[in-house]
């Protein structure tokens, strides 16, 4: 089963082709979880393509299979069925390192739950993606603080832990943290959802600052507000796309 | 996958300290259990270490006491004969790789002296030696060897010291009267002679003490060149003398020391694979924290996997922790040994030269070692479970 699947070196940068392409592309892609006796169609047909710079909401209410949408997008999680290429890179080919090799540098993930290491400082937050690529401990260093400039971060709280920070200011070091390894897919998971409105909105704000400068940003939320920030919306129902 | 990869260097580890940050910070995040997990180790090193070092120094006191022994053989009349004669020695002289041969003859003979006003009798072997064989026997503590044909003696530091003799004092021995010229350096127990408690003398003074002594030798000494050649010597010698009928048997001392060191070894393994019990249950409990601490960061090995670490980082870290458990474990426990058995030695024997020898450190080493291997077996399970984490899964839980 190994020897058919040809995974790309774990550290190395996986280079795009020329030749245009979605950066982002699904074909009928199915996901059926199994508990106990009951089959739950999560995903039930669901094809898409987005582009290289789109700014993407993904719409629906909780249980329409958005987030396991998502997963797919972010190769957490593979199809039982269907077509899942990220970066023109096919997904069923590739062994748990090679996912995770794809994870490493072509996707930035921001949480709902911010989903920070409670044991580092934001600074050392942000490096965790860049030591995971190997980089050097100095250029780390420089990278994560321009990133928490980036994400409009108070410089003071580089060396704050995350329970020494607001929410707000947690989910901008978790945007740093994302952006570490320059992807070029940002996905977000509610990423308003634990935040007050005008934070929120500061987070929206700086989300379309990003796509401006070129990063394909894919959003999941159940709020409607949220798609006047996109370029496209996508509305999921039942494991379907219906618009 | 190898070791190599894991642990691709010291130097590049160090550069990318944050894993080293990581552990650190980690294992002081529950730093009541690592301190539990750590003394775990720290009993188990201190205890194989000890174990060892005591099973070694109980070797090393009793092999001293046989030291520079090892080259020698004894020659004695064998059952049923009386005595070792000249023409048999000579014989003897004939064999091939001897450094030295001693005739000894002896007898023995009660002595009183009195201790805290009790009379007190003693016994003391007699020895008639020349004076050059006495003193490849052994060294002098004080005063001069007696000169040869003269009626003078040198005692051993047994028999000074219950006499409380001092060079140029006399002795009595059945009515004759010796002068007492030197003391022996006290040498331990022996097989071949009692340096200890013996009075040596001339022949001629032996002769008079013991006028009706058949001719002869009680023992003869045979000391060989090379201690490797011993056995070909003892053969040679048996082939010689005992051709026809059996006159003489020759016992090599090699052969005593050579059953010690197997009793001692045997002493000393089962005194560590005790030791190791204590390791075993450490390794346990470092299995129960790791297990728990993955348990725990679930959540954390989720997000790391989610933002790019493949299972070989997340294997690093989990071992790393373990490793860092076990050197700092292992070394407290090293230095506490060290330092241990030098206060009890001092304190109690009242000699630390035992410990500070190169096989009793080399008992801490094991000791260390088996420490810091505990630590890394006891966290490979869970570190293996921690890499096999599906992303979405760990994410998920709470």
């Amino acid at each position: 089963m190994q020897q058919a699947k040809p995974s790309p070196s774990p550290k190395k940068k996986i280079v795009p082709s020329d030749r245009p392409y979605p950066i982002v592309y699904l074909k009928d892609v199915k996901r059926i979880y199994t508990l106990g006796n009951n089959r739950i169609h999560a995903l039930n047909g669901v094809s898409l393509s987005i582009k290289k710079g789109d700014f993407v909401t993904i719409m629906g209410s909780s249980g329409s299979g958005k987030s396991t949408l998502l997963n797919m997008i972010g190769c957490l999680d593979l199809p039982t069925s269907g077509k899942v290429k990220i970066n023109n890179i096919d997904l069923s080919k590739l062994d748990d390192d090679g996912l995770t090799a794809i994870r490493r540098n072509n996707i930035g993930f921001i949480f709902q739950q911010f989903n920070l290491i409670p044991t580092l400082t934001a600074i050392e937050n942000v490096e965790i993606p860049m030591i995971f690529n190997g980089q050097s401990s100095e250029k780390r260093r420089r990278k994560a603080l321009s990133m928490l400039k980036r994400a409009d971060l108070p410089l003071e709280f580089a060396n704050h832990k995350p329970n020494e920070m607001s929410g707000g200011q947690q989910q901008r070091v978790a945007i740093a943290r994302a952006l570490a390894n320059d992807p070029p897919i940002l996905l977000a998971d509610e990423p308003t959802g634990n935040l007050d409105t005008r934070t929120g909105n500061n987070i929206m704000e700086l989300l379309k600052q990003l796509n401006a400068s070129g990063t394909t940003v894919i959003v999941v939320t159940h709020d409607p507000k949220m798609e006047e920030y996109s370029n496209t919306s996508i509305r999921i129902q039942d494991g379907e796309i219906i618009k | 996958m190898k070791m190599k990869d894991i642990f691709p260097s010291m130097p590049s580890m160090l550069k990318n300290n944050m894993y080293v940050e990581l552990a650190k910070r980690n294992l002081k995040r529950q730093s009541v259990r690592t301190i539990l997990a750590a003394i775990g180790i720290i009993i188990g090193v201190i205890a194989i270490s000890s174990m060892g070092i005591l099973g070694n120094s109980l070797k090393l006191s009793v092999t001293d006491s046989f030291a520079d022994v090892g080259d020698r053989l004894v020659v004695s009349p064998a059952p049923g004969e009386n005595q070792i004669t000249e023409r048999q020695v000579d014989q003897m002289r004939k064999v091939a790789n001897i450094e030295s041969i001693i005739p000894v003859s002896s007898s023995g003979e009660i002595i009183e002296y009195k201790k805290s006003g009790a009379t007190i009798q003693s016994f003391v072997s007699v020895y008639s030696i020349s004076k050059d064989d006495l003193e490849k026997l052994a060294e002098l503590e004080e005063g001069r060897y007696f000169k040869a044909g003269s009626t003078d003696c040198v005692v051993g530091a047994g028999i000074a010291s219950n006499l409380e003799l001092t060079p140029g004092q006399k002795i009595e021995l059945d009515g004759n009267k010796l002068r007492v010229v030197g003391i022996l350096k006290e040498k331990g127990m022996g097989f071949d002679i009692n340096t200890d408690s013996g009075v040596f003398t001339s022949q001629e003074m032996y002769n008079k003490l013991y006028p009706d002594a058949e001719e002869g030798y009680n023992t003869v000494i045979v000391i060989v060149k090379d201690i490797d050649n011993i056995d070909a010597v003892s053969d040679e010698i048996e082939e010689r003398i005992n051709k026809k009928e059996e006159l003489v048997t020759v016992f090599a001392m090699n052969v005593i020391t050579d059953s010690l060191d197997d009793v001692f070894r045997s002493i000393s393994m089962f005194l560590i694979g005790i030791g190791s019990i204590s390791l075993l249950v450490a390794g346990v409990s470092i299995l129960n924290v790791m297990l728990m601490s993955t348990m725990e960061r679930t959540k954390e090995i989720g997000i790391m996997k989610a933002v790019g670490a493949s299972r070989k980082d997340i294997l690093k870290m989990f071992l790393l922790e373990a490793l860092f458990l076990g050197v700092i474990a292992s070394t407290a426990g090293a230095i506490l040994t060290i330092s241990g058995s030098y206060l009890i030695m001092a304190l109690i024997v009242k000699n630390t030269s035992y410990l500070l020898t190169l096989s009793s450190m080399f008992y801490v080493l094991e000791g260390f070692v088996f420490g810091i291997a505990t630590s890394l077996v006891g966290g490979m399970y869970p570190a293996w479970k921690a890499s096999r984490m599906k992303p979405l899964d760990a994410l998920r839980y709470e």
